[in-house]
């Protein structure tokens, strides 16, 4: 289908599929039960789900396949962010121009930064697309280009929002009762949600989500397609042998920055659709710890794998949900089954990796994997699929070897 | 006037001049060896032929066109391909994406963004590579990983890719170099089959005496950065200056 293998079209439906359902799949439990904090179909959560998977199947493009491990992505989401944002301000809040606006200014951002920082490799160019990022962050937190220029861009500390004073050419300032019109599609608003009450359950389909969901797969078909093209096949010799493609005459710049910017445009995609969601942008999206997230969940997926970052982005954000939602009661809610003296100490202990805690619980699942699968959770899967097929093969055998005699 | 021309080639690093006045010329379907003692500045002359160093003074020519000042894979695109001491090749991926790679290369030019197509589509690119794999006896080894190779097998598929590109001059640097004796008596079939099959020019760096007497059809003796002699095979045995050279002026 669309060009793609069995295999792969197997797994962009599975993927589909997944994405679609997601709404049931990621709400197992009653509304009421206790066990409804592990739910994850909220509209919000899911839309962070698919968005932080487009920014890693991006990333995944230039660190799974050239190798060059970039450390300074966030900005490039950032950019987009503010992009859109500005579009909403000035334009109209349909959300398509405000997305291909971030697109463009992610790409056009990391073909300069690219151009720059490519010149070296390792980790030289890791420092410095950090170094760059954090020029950018520091930027757009002083907002010193506003300043320069004596109209706000980002607004500094604050954060880029709108207002009802925004000319928004092709739309309204403010709605006939007063307040800011809402981000839509066509005018399809991408907060209105569908509420579905299934016995004790309820799930929620939300019009952003959806939306978000499309583009993903989209994302994720172009991306399987880079990867299975020739391109995709030189950029996998750019990881493997740089000295060997020198001499078979192949240059090597063009490929990595091409690598970079279609990156830089998937992390602006990333962008858009967040202020698509949610229209305000503001500097610590570009913060290297961001830049440092997207890292983590290509790793821990699988880099250089097409599911792999997609899984890494919903693992890492299902998880910072959960671990940060817990507090000091639920944990004594847990454990009053333990006698007193030891259930305060568990729950002491247990504080320290919930709520803001949760990155202590996160580099360990992260040091855990890359010690004990560093091909991230793929192979893990790969690993658990190949004891099933062992163990059918094995079954065969035995059953061979019983019918043997009897012939 | 050969098909490579080098002229007054000079290269010093810091205070040793590996490289003094080296004059040579290698004629065109040619397979020229070139010899020497360790240090004697082989690889570094290699090394200024393909764009790896720049020479201090002096020219290099290709098919009338100076190389210096190029990049490796410009002066790879002009017809020169390299095998080098150590297999260099992409171990990472399948032998069959190996030789996929060079005659992608060869049709596409060192850049282009074709992300439109399939590999597995590219029917003329996959012939191509599937029959050097079979001239190289290898065909049964498409689907192993590169790195999974035995190191005679590495050397082949280098070998292998490097012809695939079908290029005008082929530059071997010690290529049987820690190579069991089998696995040199192969090298040395396949490249008098790659001599008699083709329009080639071949230039070989060797220590091994039996590789060089069965290959070339003339040799180049450099010792201290100078090329000493150069004759056919039969008129360097045995040459006075050429012992000396391996053997120390006092032997
Ligand atoms: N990049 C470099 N920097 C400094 N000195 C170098 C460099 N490359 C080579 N040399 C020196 O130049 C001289 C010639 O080296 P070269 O590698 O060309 O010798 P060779 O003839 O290939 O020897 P071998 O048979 O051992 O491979 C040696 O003394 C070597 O130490
Ligand atoms: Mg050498």
């Amino acid at each position: 289908m669309f060009g793609l293998d069995k295999k792969d079209t197997t797994l962009l439906i599975i993927v589909a599929l997944l994405v679609f359902l997601a709404p049931f799949l990621l709400n197992p439990f009653p509304a009421d039960s206790a066990m409804a904090q592990f739910n994850a179909g909220y509209p919000d959560l899911m839309q962070r789900f698919v968005i932080f998977g487009i920014f890693a199947i991006g990333f995944n493009i230039l660190f799974g396949l050239t190798g060059y491990l970039s450390f300074g992505h966030a900005a490039f989401l950032g950019v987009g962010s503010y992009a859109a944002v500005w579009m909403f301000k000035l334009l109209t809040m349909n959300v398509i121009p405000a997305i291909v606006l971030a697109v463009i200014v992610g790409g056009l951002f990391a073909a300069l930064i690219g151009y720059i920082t490519l010149r070296r490799s390792g980790i030289y160019f890791s420092i410095l697309t950090l170094a760059f990022a954090q020029m950018m962050f520091a930027i757009a937190y002083s907002d010193l280009i506003g300043r320069f220029v004596g109209t706000s861009i980002t607004n500094g500390e604050t954060g880029l929002q709108l207002t009802l004073n925004d000319p928004r050419i092709l739309g309204e300032s403010a709605t006939p009762d007063g307040s800011i019109p809402l981000t839509n599609l066509f005018g399809w608003d991408m907060r209105s949600t569908y509420q579905m009450d299934v016995g004790a359950w309820l799930f929620q389909f939300n019009f952003g989500y959806y939306f978000c969901a499309v583009v993903m797969l989209i994302a994720f078909f172009l991306s399987i397609r880079i990867f299975r093209s020739p391109f995709g096949l030189m950029l996998r010799a750019v990881k493997s042998n740089q000295q060997r493609m020198n001499y078979t005459g192949l240059n090597i710049r063009p490929y990595t920055l091409t690598a970079f910017i279609i990156s830089g445009m998937y992390a602006g995609l990333a962008g858009g659709l967040m202020a698509s969601m949610d229209p305000l942008a503001g500097a610590e999206r570009m913060q290297w710890t961001a830049s440092g997230e997207v890292v983590l969940m290509t790793i821990l997926g699988g880099a250089g794998t097409l599911i792999g970052p997609v899984l890494g982005a919903g693992f890492i954000k299902y998880f910072e949900n959960i671990f940060s939602k817990i507090n000091e009661a639920t944990l004594h809610q847990w454990f009053s089954f333990l006698p007193d003296g030891l259930e305060t100490f568990v729950v002491w202990v247990a504080e320290h990796f919930v709520g803001s805690g949760w990155h202590l619980t996160l580099g360990i699942l992260f040091m855990l994997v890359v010690i004990f699968l560093p091909g991230g959770l793929v192979e893990g899967g790969q690993k658990i699929g190949g004891l099933f097929s062992r163990r059918k093969q094995a079954d065969e055998k035995s059953k061979a070897t019983k019918t043997e005699p009897a012939e | 006037m050969g098909i490579l021309d080098v002229k007054n080639v000079s290269k010093r690093f810091g205070g040793l001049k590996a490289l003094s006045d080296v004059n040579l010329s290698i004629k065109e379907n040619s397979v020229h060896a070139i010899i020497g003692p360790n240090g004697a500045g082989k690889s570094t002359l290699l090394n200024c032929l393909v764009g790896k160093l720049i020479p201090d003074t002096g020219s290099v020519m290709f098919d009338g066109q100076s190389v210096l000042g190029r990049s490796p894979y410009e002066i790879n695109q002009m017809g020169i391909s390299r095998v080098f001491q150590t297999p260099e090749i992409f171990g990472d991926l399948t032998v069959m994406e190996n030789m996929m790679i060079p005659v992608f290369a060869r049709r596409d030019g060192a850049f282009r963004m074709h992300a439109v197509a399939m590999v597995n589509t590219e029917t003329d690119v996959i012939e191509q590579a599937e029959q050097v794999l079979e001239d190289m006896n290898m065909a049964d080894k498409r689907h192993m990983t590169a790195a999974s190779l035995s190191r005679g097998d590495k050397r082949r598929l280098e070998i292998g890719m490097c012809l695939s590109q079908q290029p005008r001059l082929l530059l071997l640097d010690e290529p049987t170099a820690g190579m069991a004796r089998a696995d040199t008596n192969n090298t040395i079939d396949l490249l008098k089959q790659i001599k008699d099959e083709r329009d080639i020019t071949i230039a070989i760096i060797e220590h091994d005496m039996h590789v060089v007497f069965s290959l070339a059809e003339r040799i180049t003796v450099l010792a201290q950065g100078t090329p000493l002699v150069e004759d056919e095979p039969q008129k360097i045995r045995g040459h006075p200056k050429v012992r000396e050279a391996y053997l120390g002026e006092s032997g």
